[in-house]
């Protein structure tokens, strides 16, 4: 038998959409800052590539965050 | 009579009750709600998987760039004579291995540049114009300046990797590149 979740349908529909639009706006700050990466590594610049790496796993941490809370909610 | 948990209700896509749906979907019962919850979830689960191979090309950038500076130092290598260049001449070669080609021009007597020979944003073949002091893509109208390698015009953002040259004893020599000034 399922368990029951502590919200009810409609408040995770609202949810995972909330989520969705977080992690949508990670990832296209992730593309851009790939883009930037790239633009910087091809015109020799090193400075940014260490730092632009950093927050690119810090976005992937957040994303993951998000998703580990959103399977969260149906156990 | 106590009234059904909403959560359990299943709700067809019109959203009318169970009894007043055809007869197939009496037999085999969507549930709309939950339908949409599942999809935006496995998306969100997509997403983050997308973010994970922006994260794997962001670290791939990182050790490319070390494996670069591991790499150190680049060779000295013989380009052409002094005699066999004119002033306003040019001579393609490659360096520092056989398949990145360079373009030598002279730009007076005693001053010479060289560059890469690939247009930095599509890497088309750039063509010299020491008349007007240019260096000319023609794909897409790209121009730099042959003193220094920066973008002009077009589409390029990024100058032209220039090769750092030295003269002795009537021959010009490759010795490395020259650090960029984006």
């Amino acid at each position: 038998m399922r368990g029951r979740s502590r919200f009810a349908r409609k408040q995770r529909m609202t949810i995972v959409m909330g989520i969705l639009s977080l992690v949508m706006i990670i990832v296209i700050l992730q593309l851009w800052l790939l883009t930037a990466s790239m633009n910087a590594y091809l015109g020799g610049d090193e400075s940014v590539l260490i730092p632009a790496a950093l927050v690119s796993l810090v976005c992937l941490g957040l994303n993951a965050g998000l998703l580990w809370y959103l399977y969260g909610l149906e156990r | 009579m106590t009234s059904p948990d909403p959560d359990r209700l299943i709700v067809p896509p019109d959203g009318r009750s169970h009894s007043e749906q055809p007869r197939w979907r009496q037999d085999f019962p969507i549930d709309w709600p939950q339908d949409n919850y599942v999809s935006r979830r496995d998306f969100t689960k997509f997403m983050v998987l997308t973010s994970l191979a922006f994260t794997v090309g962001q670290v791939g950038i990182l050790f490319q760039n070390f494996l670069r500076r591991r790499r150190g130092e680049l060779p000295i290598q013989e380009v052409v004579g002094v005699a066999e260049i004119p002033v306003g001449g040019t001579h393609v070669f490659n360096y520092p291995d056989a398949h990145t080609p360079r373009i030598l021009v002279r730009l007076d007597e005693s001053t010479f540049v060289a560059y890469e020979q690939q247009c930095t944003h599509l890497a088309c073949p750039v063509i010299p114009q020491p008349e007007t002091g240019h260096l000319h893509c023609p794909c897409h109208e790209g121009l730099f300046d042959l003193r220094t390698g920066q973008p002009l015009a077009g589409p390029p953002r990024r100058p032209l990797a220039r090769v750092r040259l030295e003269v002795r004893a009537d021959k010009i020599y490759a010795a490395g590149l020259e650090e960029a000034l984006t």
